[in-house]
Formats: C-alpha cells, sequence, structure tokens
C-alpha cells in the first residue's frame, strides 16, 4: 500500500531466482525469528520435553511403573515447590509409583503419537494435495470427493469408532489410526497452495521450456507452495497431542501398562477432588507441550509472511 | 441460485453415502458378539440366537446389510437399537439437551468470540491484543476435559455459582458451565480469525478509499472493515459445527447431560452398533446441511461469490 | 459545511510547503518526502511526475491526512487549503475537508472500492454522510453522477458490484464517488496507470472536461509524460521527495533545466521525432533509507562535477525568472543544452 514499502520489497526479490527466492524467504524467516522471545521459550521447552521422551533416565533413575508400592498409593508432595519434596519432588500415583517418574515416561507415548500422526498426515496430504491440485480433472474430482467423505466424519467419533475396534492397540497402532483421519484438512491446504502457484508465471515459463511435470513439480511447485502446509503440520502435532490425551480420556486410546500423560489424566478423574496434585502435574506438561508447538507455529508463520514482519 | 442449493444437496449424496459407509465398517468390525451381550450371564438357546442374528440381519454380508440400511435411510428410518428402541426415539429424548447445550456454547463463543477478536484487531500489537493472543493460546493448548474439570472444580464445588453436574435446573442455568466449556475452543479460534481477518482488511485499499471519504472512523470499522473481515468467520461456522458435536461426546459425559453426546459414547461402549451408525449418520446430515447453510450464506455476504 | 475563512485575494487553492514524511520501519527509517514544496491555483491542472518511490503518492495522501500512521509520519511542513493550515487539524475537523473540499482517485480502482458494497451506495455514502441527504435521496443523486462520468445504463448499473464493472468503468465510479460533494481540489493518483491505453485516453478526456465544467484544481499524479502532456497546465518534477524542477508544461518540454528530466524526456519515444535513440536514465532509484548526499541525484547524472554535486544540496531556484525552476548546480548549463 504504501510506496516505499513496496519499493524496498521490490528491491530485495530483484536478480534472484526463483529456488533464490524461496531460499531467502526461510533465511529472512530465520533472521525475524532468531529475535522472538517466544520463538527461543518454545524451543527450550520441547527440547527438554524431547529429551524426556527419548532419554527418560535423564531425569529419573527409575524405569517405567518401577518399584511401586500400593501403601503409598496417592501420597501427595510433602511440598507444593518440588524443589523442597525430597526424593519424591511430584509425590505418588494411585498405584504407589513415583509420580515424577511416570510423569517423565509419559512423554514418549504422546511425543510419538504427535510427530507420527502428522507425518502420516503430512505425507498423504502432501502426495494427494499435489496430484490432486497439479493434474486437476477427474484426479482432482476423485481426491476431492475422497477428501469430501473423510473430512464429513467427524474425528472424535471416527477414533472412537476405530478404536473400540482394536481395543487391544498400542501406541503404534493408535498413530495409525489417527494418521488416516488426520489428513483431510491438510490436503485441502496442499490443493489450494498448489492450485495458486500452478498458474504463476515462473511455472507457465519452466512449462514453455519444457521441464517436465515432475520436474516441475519438485523444483518451483513443492518449494512454493510447502511453506504454510509446513506450518500447519507444526502447529498440528501439538493438537494431536491434546487429542490423544482426550483419547486416553474417554477410555478408548492407550491402555496400562502405557504410561503417557492422557492416561495419568484420565486416572485422576475421579479423585482429582481429593488429590489434585493428580491432575495438575500432568496437565501442567501436557499443555506446556501443546503450547510449545503452537507457539512455535505462529511464530513460524509470523516470520514467513511477509506481511506481518 | 436454486440450482446451485440443488446441485449442492446432490453432491452431498456420496459424501454421505461415502461417510456412512466408513462409520458402517468400522462398526461392523466392532469386537464381541453383541446378540450373546444381550442375553447377559444366561446362556441362549441356539435357536433364539439365530432368530435374533436374523432379526438384525447380521447373517448377511456387509455390502446387504449396509444397503438394507441405506434403503431405511431414504425412508427416514435411522435403524434400531439393540434393545429394540428405534434409533430415531432415542435420539429425540438426547436432541433437545445436546441442542440446548450447543446453542449455549454457539452464542457464547460467537459474541464473545467475536467482541475479543474486534478489540484485538483494532489496537494490534496493544495490550488487550496481547492478553486475548496468549488467553486463547491457552485455550486451544489446553485439553476440554482438563478445562472442564478444573471449571467444575472452581466455579461448582468450591464458588458454588453453577450446578456441576445433571439438567435439574434447566436452560439456561444447568448449560452455562457446560456450554462455556464446549464454546471456549471454538471461541479461540473465531476470535483469532476475527482479529487476523480485521487487521488484514483494515490495511486493504478500500479502507484508505473510506478515509479519503472523510467518513467518521466508527462508521469505516462498521460499515466497511467488519463487514468484510466476517466472511471468514462465517465460513468456519460451518466446521465448527462438526467441533460441537464431536466436544458433545466428551463435555456431556464429564457434567452428566444425557445428550447425543453421551448416547453414542455409551453405544460404543456396549457394542451396540446399530445406534452409533444411526447416531453418526445423523451427526454427519446435520455436519453437511451445516455447510451447505454456510456456503449460501458466503455467497450472500460476498457479492463476487458466484452460485455455480 | 464550510467553516473556511475568507481567504484574502491571491491565496492558492493549495499549498504545500516543505512537507516531509517519514516510514519508521522496524530498525530503520524511510524518507519518503523530503521538504516538498508546491501550489496549486483555482481551476488549475498540476501534473506530479516521478518514478515510483519518488515521494509522489506518499506526499499525496499526506496532503489527504490519510497516511497510514504507524509506519508514516508527518514530520513537517504545512499543506494549507485557502490558506487554512490543514496538518495541525484535529481528525474530527480535517476529516471534513475530505471529500468535500478535497477529494481523491487512486491506481487500483477495484481494490479501492469495497467490494461487498453495491457501487450506487458507496457513491450515496458520501452525500449521506457529509450533506445528511436521505437514503433515497442520495441514491438518486448517485445514478446522476454516474450518468455525468458517461457510465451507460446508470440507473441500473448502480445496483452492481465493483467486480462486475471493467476497468475503466470502476475508475469512473471512482471518479464519480470523488466528484459527489463538488470538491475543490481533485487529486488523481496515477488514474489510468492500471487501464489500457485508449481506456487511458477516455478517462483524461474525462477527467479535462469534469475539470472545465466544475472549474477545480486538479493535481495528476503520474510516471508517464505521455499522459500529462495535453492536459496538464503545469509540471513539478520530484526525485527523492523533493521537487527537482517545475515549469509550464510546454516550457518543460522544449527546455528541460534539470538533467533528470532530460533523462525522463530521452527516455520517453516520442512520435514527432523521428529515428531518435532512446536512452535510459543509468542506476536505480535511490535507496530511500539512505539517500546520497549532496544532490541525490548525482550518482546517476551524467553532468554530476566532483566539486559541488557529491557535496551540496542544490536549492529550487527560478532559473529563467519566469517562474521555471530547477535544483540544479548547473540549471544553466541543462538549459544551453
Amino acid at each position: 500500500m504504501s510506496e516505499a514499502g513496496s519499493d524496498t520489497l521490490a528491491v530485495a526479490q530483484t536478480g534472484s531466482d526463483v529456488a533464490g527466492a524461496s531460499a531467502s524467504l526461510w533465511s529472512d524467516a530465520w533472521r525475524a525469528l532468531r529475535r522472538r522471545v517466544v520463538f527461543w521459550v518454545s524451543v527450550v521447552i520441547l527440547v527438554v520435553m524431547a529429551l524426556m521422551a527419548v532419554f527418560p533416565s535423564l531425569f529419573t533413575d527409575r524405569g517405567v511403573n518401577d518399584r511401586c508400592d500400593v501403601r503409598f498409593a496417592k501420597h501427595a508432595p510433602s511440598s507444593w515447590n518440588p524443589f523442597g519434596a525430597g526424593g519424591h519432588p511430584f509425590g505418588y500415583d494411585m498405584h504407589g509409583c513415583d509420580y515424577w517418574a511416570q510423569i517423565v515416561h509419559g512423554a514418549r507415548a504422546p511425543m510419538i503419537v504427535g510427530f507420527v500422526v502428522t507425518g502420516i498426515a503430512l505425507t498423504l496430504s502432501i502426495t494427494l494435495g499435489s496430484l490432486s491440485g497439479y493434474f486437476g480433472r477427474w484426479l482432482d474430482a476423485l481426491i476431492s470427493r475422497i477428501t469430501d467423505i473423510f473430512f464429513g466424519l467427524p474425528l472424535v467419533l471416527g477414533a472412537l469408532v476405530i478404536l473400540t475396534a482394536f481395543p487391544a492397540h498400542g501406541v503404534w497402532t493408535m498413530s495409525l489410526v489417527l494418521g488416516v483421519l488426520w489428513w483431510p484438512t491438510m490436503t485441502r491446504l496442499m490443493r489450494g497452495q498448489v492450485l495458486s502457484v500452478r498458474d504463476a508465471d515462473y511455472v507457465q515459463a519452466a512449462r514453455v521450456l519444457g521441464a517436465g511435470d515432475l520436474r516441475i513439480m519438485a523444483r518451483h511447485i513443492l518449494p512454493n507452495a510447502i511453506a504454510p502446509v509446513f506450518v500447519y503440520a507444526m502447529l498440528n502435532v501439538g493438537v494431536v497431542i491434546g487429542y490423544e490425551a482426550t483419547l486416553d480420556y474417554l477410555g478408548v486410546g492407550l491402555q496400562y501398562p502405557t504410561v503417557s500423560w492422557g492416561l495419568q489424566l484420565s486416572q485422576a478423574q475421579d479423585v482429582f477432588t481429593d488429590y489434585p496434585y493428580l491432575l495438575i502435574y500432568p496437565a501442567v506438561l501436557l499443555t506446556a507441550t501443546v503450547l510449545s508447538f503452537l507457539l512455535l507455529g505462529d511464530a513460524v508463520r509470523d516470520a514467513l509472511d511477509p506481511k506481518l514482519r | 441460485m436454486w440450482r446451485f442449493v440443488l446441485r449442492r444437496v446432490l453432491q452431498m449424496v456420496p459424501v454421505l453415502i461415502g461417510t456412512t459407509f466408513l462409520i458402517y465398517v468400522a462398526v461392523f468390525a466392532l469386537p464381541g458378539d453383541p446378540i450373546r451381550a444381550l442375553g447377559g450371564d444366561k446362556p441362549m438357546p441356539p435357536s433364539v440366537y439365530e432368530a435374533l442374528r436374523h432379526h438384525y440381519h447380521l447373517d448377511e454380508p456387509l455390502i446387504e446389510q449396509y444397503g438394507r440400511y441405506l434403503l431405511g435411510l431414504v425412508r427416514g428410518d435411522f435403524g434400531e437399537t439393540l434393545n429394540g428402541q428405534s434409533v430415531a426415539s432415542l435420539m429425540a429424548t438426547g436432541w433437545t439437551v445436546t441442542v440446548q447445550l450447543a446453542l449455549t456454547a454457539w452464542v457464547f463463543e460467537l459474541v464473545v468470540g467475536i467482541a475479543l477478536g474486534v478489540l484485538a484487531g483494532l489496537r494490534k500489537g496493544g495490550i488487550i491484543d496481547s492478553l486475548v493472543l496468549s488467553g486463547t493460546t491457552f485455550v486451544i493448548a489446553i485439553p476440554a476435559f482438563v478445562l472442564a474439570y478444573s471449571a467444575q472444580l472452581i466455579f461448582g464445588l468450591k464458588l458454588g455459582w453453577f450446578p456441576t453436574a445433571g439438567t435439574d435446573d434447566g436452560w439456561p442455568y444447568s448449560y452455562l458451565l457446560p456450554g462455556i466449556i464446549l464454546g471456549s475452543l471454538s471461541l479461540a479460534y473465531i476470535a483469532r480469525l476475527t482479529r487476523t481477518s480485521l487487521v488484514e482488511n483494515m490495511r486493504a485499499d478500500y479502507v484508505r478509499t473510506a478515509l479519503a471519504k472523510g467518513l467518521p472512523r466508527r462508521r469505516i470499522i462498521l460499515r466497511h472493515t467488519l463487514r468484510n473481515s466476517l466472511i471468514p468467520v462465517v465460513t468456519y461456522l460451518g466446521v465448527d459445527l462438526g467441533n460441537l458435536l464431536a466436544g458433545a461426546i466428551v463435555i456431556e459425559g464429564i457434567f452428566n447431560l444425557p445428550g447425543i453426546g453421551q448416547q453414542i459414547f455409551q453405544a460404543v461402549q456396549i457394542k451396540d452398533g446399530p445406534t452409533v451408525v444411526g447416531i453418526s449418520t445423523f451427526l454427519v446430515l446435520i455436519f453437511l446441511l451445516a455447510n451447505l447453510v454456510v456456503d449460501i450464506l458466503y455467497g450472500a455476504l460476498d457479492p463476487r461469490i458466484r452460485y455455480e | 459545511m464550510t467553516n473556511t475563512p475568507d481567504p484574502a485575494p491571491g491565496t492558492p487553492l493549495l499549498q504545500v510547503e516543505d512537507l516531509r514524511v517519514e516510514f519508521r520501519m522496524r530498525g530503520s527509517t524511510v524518507n519518503a518526502v523530503n521538504g516538498l514544496s508546491y501550489t496549486l491555483a483555482e481551476g488549475e491542472t498540476l501534473a506530479i511526475l516521478g518514478e515510483s518511490g519518488s515521494g509522489k503518492s506518499v506526499s499525496a495522501q499526506a496532503v489527504m491526512g490519510i497516511l497510514d500512521t504507524p509506519p508514516a509520519y508527518v514530520t513537517g511542513g504545512a499543506v494549507r487549503f485557502r490558506g487554512t493550515e490543514l496538518l495541525g487539524l484535529p481528525e474530527k475537523k480535517r476529516r471534513i475537508y475530505r471529500g468535500a473540499h478535497i477529494a481523491m482517485i487512486f491506481q487500483d480502482a477495484l481494490s479501492a472500492l469495497n467490494p461487498v458494497h453495491r457501487v450506487g451506495d458507496q457513491i450515496a455514502e458520501m452525500l449521506i454522510v457529509h450533506k445528511g441527504m436521505s437514503r433515497g435521496d442520495a441514491r438518486k443523486r448517485a445514478v446522476e453522477l454516474m450518468d455525468r462520468v458517461r457510465i451507460p445504463s446508470a440507473a441500473s448499473r448502480a445496483s452492481d458490484y465493483p467486480h462486475q464493472f471493467s476497468g475503466g468503468m470502476r475508475q469512473r465510479v471512482m471518479i464519480a464517488m470523488a466528484l459527489a460533494l463538488e470538491p475543490d481540489v481533485l487529486i488523481a493518483d496515477e488514474p489510468t496507470t492500471a487501464l489500457d491505453v485508449t481506456v487511458q485516453a477516455q478517462i483524461m478526456k474525462l477527467l479535462s472536461d469534469l475539470q472545465d465544467e466544475m472549474a477545480m484544481g486538479l493535481i495528476l499524479i503520474t510516471h508517464d509524460l505521455g499522459v500529462v502532456a495535453d492536459v496538464a497546465d503545469r509540471i513539478v518534477v520530484m526525485y527523492a521527495g523533493r521537487v527537482v524542477e517545475q515549469a509550464e508544461v510546454k516550457e518543460l518540454y522544449a527546455r528541460p533545466a534539470h538533467p533528470y528530466t532530460e533523462g525522463l524526456l530521452a527516455s520517453v519515444p516520442r512520435v514527432d521525432v523521428r529515428d531518435r535513440a532512446l536512452t535510459p536514465i543509468k542506476g536505480a532509484p535511490p535507496n530511500l533509507a539512505a539517500i546520497p548526499a549532496g544532490c541525490p541525484f548525482h550518482p546517476r547524472c551524467p553532468r554530476a562535477r566532483e566539486e559541488r554535486c557529491p557535496d551540496e544540496v542544490p536549492a529550487l531556484r527560478d532559473v529563467t525568472g519566469t517562474g521555471h525552476g530547477s535544483a540544479c548546480h548547473y540549471a544553466e548549463e541543462v538549459l544551453g543544452g
């Protein structure tokens, strides 16, 4: 809108080819990101959570459901200050296990589900969305109708029914089920992105110069269409983790002896009025994780969108 | 316009068939034998067992069962629950509860969500904006059931402002707390959507024109910016209905509201296939119809959209 | 409506004096307008010529008082309408001048019109807000205005939406809207840039006809010398947010007194001179965040000399004694050819 603003932009873009433009998009974004406190805070939280998921032994010397003693069941921590509470900062859970250890181990399941579901959905949606957006015609019609069908199925309902059908599911089965249900929104997003890039002048130019479909897709369309889908996927990991917890709560998610934050929250539901710490600790960790994914995604999106800078 | 509606309705048919088929297959795969479960602990004579299986058409192939179900659907028959009640009459009892709950949530999220979005968007980067942005992110990050338990504990048990369970106090009192919790997630999305859209529109060229016309700020915001900003919010409302109905499964359970969400949850637990399929079909139908209404509304709000 | 005091005789219709606008961005300040001065007489057509980034549109928005603040700030100068200083006025009073006394049309009429309101209503809105007309009367008047800018079957088209019009017709709608309150000054910011050449001519003709009929002052902002040659009385040439040359149209075309204008003229094809080589101006428009010291044009100037140009900012001065202004240390030399 302002002359001066659009000029700086024009100057910034002259002389760089398409691949260069998308590279500078990311490096510009990185420069904008580096300055944001929110970005670093969420990165730090996520790194800690990832370490918990991958190397729980860094945080506790106990294994999963290790050295539990029913006599200690629901013993609250001796102090609300976890650093002043001695060897059991979070107290004991319903079965008398050390709650801190259980919560540390509870990070792995939601993290796996979050990333695997997003990964499956991302792969499906990039493939289907590109095919649908790029080739159009009957392929687009077919893929779009299938997307509509899956979109019409409320996610909680679909997961509820399917997971009930496979009662003995573990983390991986659960990820697979959710992943298969999760792709429609992302596919629509990807298709829209590809559509908007497909008819751009530089794509037409590449076509006129004799580039094949595969090359056009890989070199020109994907790099320019993928940013918003990628950002969405980042946010999405957090959303999936929240859903996993909800399904645990509904009783169709993970089951004992697996430990996960959602399961801990689910077990706390009947006693939380008397033992609020059983609900609060996993809830804080879960919320912090989901929040970090959301904030990270938000920050990256802002950084990628020059209009918002 | 009417051709557009007709075409969209016709497009809905394959989607409805596809979606219900998905549910049907999933329910069909549910383990256990619902007929034996009917008999409870008592052993069932083989003849009765076979008769019941035949009655529920469980002895036919999947496709045939599904075809029969579709035929019934066309006549408005949503099927029969395993204890012989029609799914339609079962839903009739739960429906009023769910509608009251969803409506409470809807009004709350719409009014408060848009208001917060506008307040935040008008002063981008201001204190209200930061509060709304961080508050809504929090709401999105906390699972609804944790929010529900916390609210129940604080506003129900500790402060005693609201009833914590059941529908004894009728509408609106019994529905306020669950409605607010149910609507809070969508409220967060609506507030953010309104804010983003408003900020974008305030930068639009036509706002500069409105300024150049010498219009007062109030009029520019109300008649020009806001009018354009609410278009994406309206399109969100269609998707949102799906969120509300799904959220009802969780919230009705926590607040013990005997609505459709609780019915379907219980049906899944006792593996009552026909009920799950019947209620799901109905929910999907509502969802598709809502999206049709939104599409029509979209055209009415944005003259650039043609009903093609 | 008019609370303008009677101006003293000889007061110009619009006077811009030493106007300064800057954009404050994160980490940098862009000086878009750096001491711009010009006057517009009653009934005069003034063309403001410059490349993109010369500050011509920004200065027009500053005159209208519709800059986006932040990031744009007016940091100095004066804008007087019939002697009344506008820059210091509170928004409530300033608003009354917009549309009623000074109106503006923009380059891209499609984005400048509100997509969700009927064009008739958008025109009528001016009359309802400023004159308190009833809805019905305002609509009737809107149709008359559309008729006046020669939109065919105005009565039925008034209830169409902007996207249903062609580019030329949309710009006519913008013009009808701008003229609704019979303003004294019309600022047209690149009104024909987005249009086809044939349509450009029609719009320019319409603008100049309407200006004659309504006896208003017209400021035509453009980057295109050809567009303004026939309709403008006087031309102001802008570079890096300043005036570098101003003169009567014919004088400027015949005897440019600034190397930049000279360069502009040499880079435009002319029908009347055959077989003339077109020479572009070398270099790129200045970076407004770091305007060169001395004469801002010196890095691109073929006549630049080491002794004065890089250090001393040339002032705008009358170089012929007849009101032909140039901001070049060696203007006489340029005039001499």
